[in-house]
């Protein structure tokens, strides 16, 4: 038995986990319905103070370091005394997703660094080792936002993100351990791939946020905010929380490239050479560069600009996912 | 409407107006008319959005600079889009007019932007914070706290309060402005001012910089002189007097593949030998040269790019004599170093000979012929085919030392009408049919590309990425905020201190906290106020 047998095991039993989380969480959604019909729009204002007297920690810092004491989403308040039964079931089946999503955490940390240990290296020399330690930063940010900003009503695209991911990883990605090719022996490697493992995290959950944003917003609009949804923060404040995360993304991902246009200088003798790889982060960080300035434009916040968040991540994951499978060039280190 | 009367002004002013009740624009007013649409925010948004558009094509459709061997195979294979992308500039994307066009118009549009936002800064940065507003309950946050006594230095002390928070504060007759933030758009600034930067760094280098590859066999060198190159390109200002004078002796080439079962085949070790002359008279000093550890000589790079097979051949013509002898530089087909050539015995008579094939590093043979199966060479072997002639006119034209042209040349054939195939292991030497001659594989030797070159305008767009990156995090970051406090007066000699707050930026954070907190520290004594 090796650190690689154990790896596998760690792996697969985290994407059985996730996926069991992802069914509780759906049930948590499920249960939700009995919960009915939120009064929406005129409580809105009311709500956007509100969530921001309550919970000043989150909006002081940065995504990543959130602190302050444990406190109940703002959208919980709503309806609980409708049926307190099905109040109780949506708060177990929650609790459950969690406790789940966390085992299958732990799982999967193990799993990247028994990977390590196998590989005597860092774990991202090629595309299923990136997938599973960006899955690792990815849940591991919407742990600590559990823990610090309840922001447990993400669980359900997150576990199901997570499930994939991790299947993704363990079967279509798969490779032995193996030493890494001479191109990638350089500080650099850590640099790069870090960074852009962790952008990669945050423009995920900034993305998973534009689209529950749109969502709501759309059942804002119609008045038809029901189940689940009502348990939602308000989507301006769903909106910010997405934005806090990109335009954390945004500079991490500026220097990613910029890192890799180092890296490519000493590696390949120029910095950018139109490598489809290179292309692809380009046109990634100029999607968000648009999504940053529709922000500040009249008539392209809101929606418009959750839209392009949502393009923007498209175009990250193709850029790993589609680039690596469909397209050669010289980052092809995927090894499948 | 007015956009088609701006489209032309010219035309526009030497012709009446279509309707009289619109206002006249003329050429000046036209053009800024242009200016202000080029340099607002939505435009800018549309032209990053057909920048992220133009540069897709680029990287699924080949691209001749990158590899014009498939540009040419695209062509062959799609008779009718090939010629029709080619017009289109999509196998050079990058440099095409449509690509340029847009991206030099979003600098123009961003040119057009910082300046004014510039101007607009400096004046706010040596203007005093904004008026106290007349209902400081109207504002996003608002507090109000009661004085127990008479305190005429309240005014005194929220300023002092603000600095600490560093703001910057003008007291006025009965209330304090404050305001912090101002680094928010010095950040935003910054970081458009860094990208034009790094434009500039990337245009120097096309400029005065220059890239070329030569194919290097070990126990051979090279000198950086232009007839050394296998293929050169150098910006427009460049000279050829700016290549720097050094020379390089490949002294040994190591290389190691993967033979576990994991990526079998895969590189694991490229290291080459090499000794550096760097200039005429220098002394040579050894050094290592590897996949990320470029030689540095002057301002010149040398990276080890790429390497490959050249087997040793020795061919004889039809009276015994050597016409050929040495290695032969052959170029990888495939990962496995499946590699192709040609050998050219122009000198051989009475007829001058070429072979043309494959030399493998692992020979296998299959249904589909002989093939490589692992890229170190194991169990090399030489394939070829021959061609004989007449002996050519010394013409002085360039040829493809790659490829055969068999244009006055003949397949040597079997009796059964078959082409003649020569299979050789080292050491073996065949005779050709007809008393043509012989040939021999003597041994193999590796060969490395280097590729050598020059980007002058690198520390330039490295610092401006820097100065980016870090304007990037200010203006993301940093959170504009003004603060207003006024003192009312109220019942029975007591005083109320208003505290009112507003976030500049959207993303706000934590302001109704940091209003209720100074309101709540001015309403303690002064002596209660532990300094910070």
């Amino acid at each position: 038995m090796t650190y690689e047998y154990y790896s596998s095991l760690a792996l697969v039993s985290s994407v059985v986990v996730y996926a069991l989380a992802m069914l509780a969480h759906a049930a948590e959604w499920a249960a939700a319905r009995r919960l009915g019909v939120t009064k929406p729009a005129a409580r809105e204002l009311v709500d956007v103070v509100a969530a921001e007297m309550r919970r000043p920690e989150l909006a002081q810092t940065g995504p990543e370091l959130v602190e302050g004491p444990d406190q109940p989403d703002s959208g919980l308040a709503v309806d609980s005394e409708n049926d307190p039964a099905a109040s109780r079931r949506v708060e177990q089946f929650g609790r459950i997703g969690v406790a789940l999503t966390i085992i299958g955490f732990l799982l999967s940390v193990a799993g990247v660094v028994t990977r390590a240990l196998a590989a005597h290296r860092a774990p991202w020399g090629n595309m299923f080792e990136f997938t599973i330690t960006a899955m690792v930063l990815f849940v591991g940010v919407y742990l600590i936002l559990v823990w610090r900003a309840g922001l447990r009503w993400l669980g359900l695209p997150v576990t199901l993100l997570a499930a994939v991911g991790n299947g993704l990883a363990v079967t279509v990605f798969y490779v032995a351990v193996a030493p890494l090719v001479p191109a990638l022996h350089s500080v650099w490697f850590l640099i790069h791939i870090v960074a852009a493992a962790i952008s990669g995290a945050a423009f995920t959950v900034g993305g998973v946020m534009s689209i529950l944003y749109l969502i709501k917003k759309r059942a804002e609009e119609r008045g038809t905010v029901r189940g689940y949804f009502g348990r939602l923060p308000d989507s301006r404040r769903i909106d910010l929380i997405a934005y806090r995360f990109l335009a954390f993304a945004f500079p991490l991902w500026t220097f990613t490239v910029a890192a890799g246009a180092i890296w490519a200088q000493y590696a390949w003798g120029r910095y950018w050479g139109w490598d489809p790889k290179e292309t692809w982060a380009l046109v990634t960080w100029v999607i968000y560069a648009c999504y940053l300035h529709a922000r500040s434009t009249a008539g392209w916040r809101g929606t418009k600009a959750a839209v392009i968040a949502i393009i923007g991540l498209a175009s990250f994951w193709f850029n790993f996912v589609g680039i690596n499978l469909l397209v050669s060039g010289l980052h092809s280190y995927a090894g499948i | 409407m007015t956009t088609t009367k701006t489209r032309d002004p010219a035309a526009e002013s030497s012709r009446p107006a279509p309707q009289a009740d619109l206002p006249r624009l003329g050429w000046r007013g036209g053009l800024r008319y242009l200016w202000t649409q080029l340099t607002s925010m939505r435009t800018a948004l549309i032209l990053l959005f057909a920048l992220a558009l133009a540069a897709i094509p680029g990287s699924l459709v080949p691209q001749r600079r990158i590899s014009p061997v498939r540009v040419a195979d695209f062509i062959n294979e799609h008779p009718m889009l090939g010629p029709l992308y080619d017009n289109l500039g999509l196998f050079g994307v990058y440099s095409s007019p449509w690509f340029s066009a847009i991206y030099l118009l979003l600098f123009v549009s961003l040119v057009g932007c910082i300046i004014p936002r510039t101007i607009v800064y400096a004046k706010a940065l040596r203007a005093r914070p904004p008026k106290t507003p007349l209902n400081l309950v109207r504002l996003p946050a608002y507090a109000a706290v009661e004085i127990a006594d008479r305190d005429h230095d309240v005014l005194d002390r929220a300023a002092a309060a603000l600095r600490r928070r560093h703001y910057r504060v003008d007291v006025r007759d009965d209330s304090v402005a404050a305001e912090r933030g101002y680094l928010r758009e010095a950040g935003n600034l910054v970081f458009h001012v860094s990208l034009i930067f790094v434009l500039i760094g990337v245009a120097i280098g096309v400029l005065f910089g220059f890239r070329g590859t030569s194919v290097v066999i070990v126990g051979q060198g090279f000198s950086n002189n232009l007839t050394q190159y296998d293929d050169f390109s150098a910006g427009a200002r460049f000279t050829d007097g700016d290549l720097v004078p050094f020379s390089v002796s490949l002294k040994g080439f190591d290389v190691k593949f993967e033979t576990g079962p994991v990526q079998r085949g895969a590189a694991r070790l490229f290291r080459a030998d090499v000794e550096v002359t760097d200039g005429p008279g220098a002394a040579p000093r050894q050094e290592i040269l590897e996949v990320n550890k470029p030689l540095h000589v002057g301002g010149t790079t040398v990276h080890l790019i790429g390497h490959g097979y050249a087997p040793k051949v020795t061919v004889k013509d039809a009276q015994g004599n050597v016409a050929f002898s040495g290695p032969v530089v052959m170029l990888p087909q495939d990962g496995n170093f499946s590699s192709m050539g040609a050998i050219k015995a122009p000198d051989a008579r009475p007829e001058r000979l070429a072979f043309e094939g494959f030399f493998l590093p692992t020979a296998a043979l299959n249904e589909e012929g002989p093939h490589s199966i692992f890229p170190d060479a194991l169990n090399p072997a030489l394939f070829v085919n021959v061609w004989y002639g007449p002996p050519k006119v010394e013409t002085g034209k360039p040829e493809n030392v790659y490829s055969l042209d068999t244009a006055g040349l003949s397949q040597l054939k079997e009796a059964d009408g078959e082409p003649v195939r020569i299979g050789l292991k080292v050491g073996d030497g065949v005779n050709l049919p007809d008393g043509k001659g012989s040939i021999q594989l003597d041994g193999w030797v590796r060969w490395v590309k280097l590729q050598i070159g020059a980007t002058p305008g690198v520390p330039i767009s490295l610092i401006a990425l820097g100065f980016a990156v870090t304007g990037l995090c200010l203006s993301l970051f940093v959170r504009p905020r003004r603060v207003w406090i006024r003192v009312r007066g109220g019942e029975a000699a007591r005083n109320v201190v208003e505290v009112g707050g507003l976030d500049r930026a959207d993303a706000r954070a934590g302001l109704t906290e940091d209003v209720a907190e100074l309101a709540a520290e001015l309403s303690r004594r002064p002596e209660d106020v532990s300094p910070r």
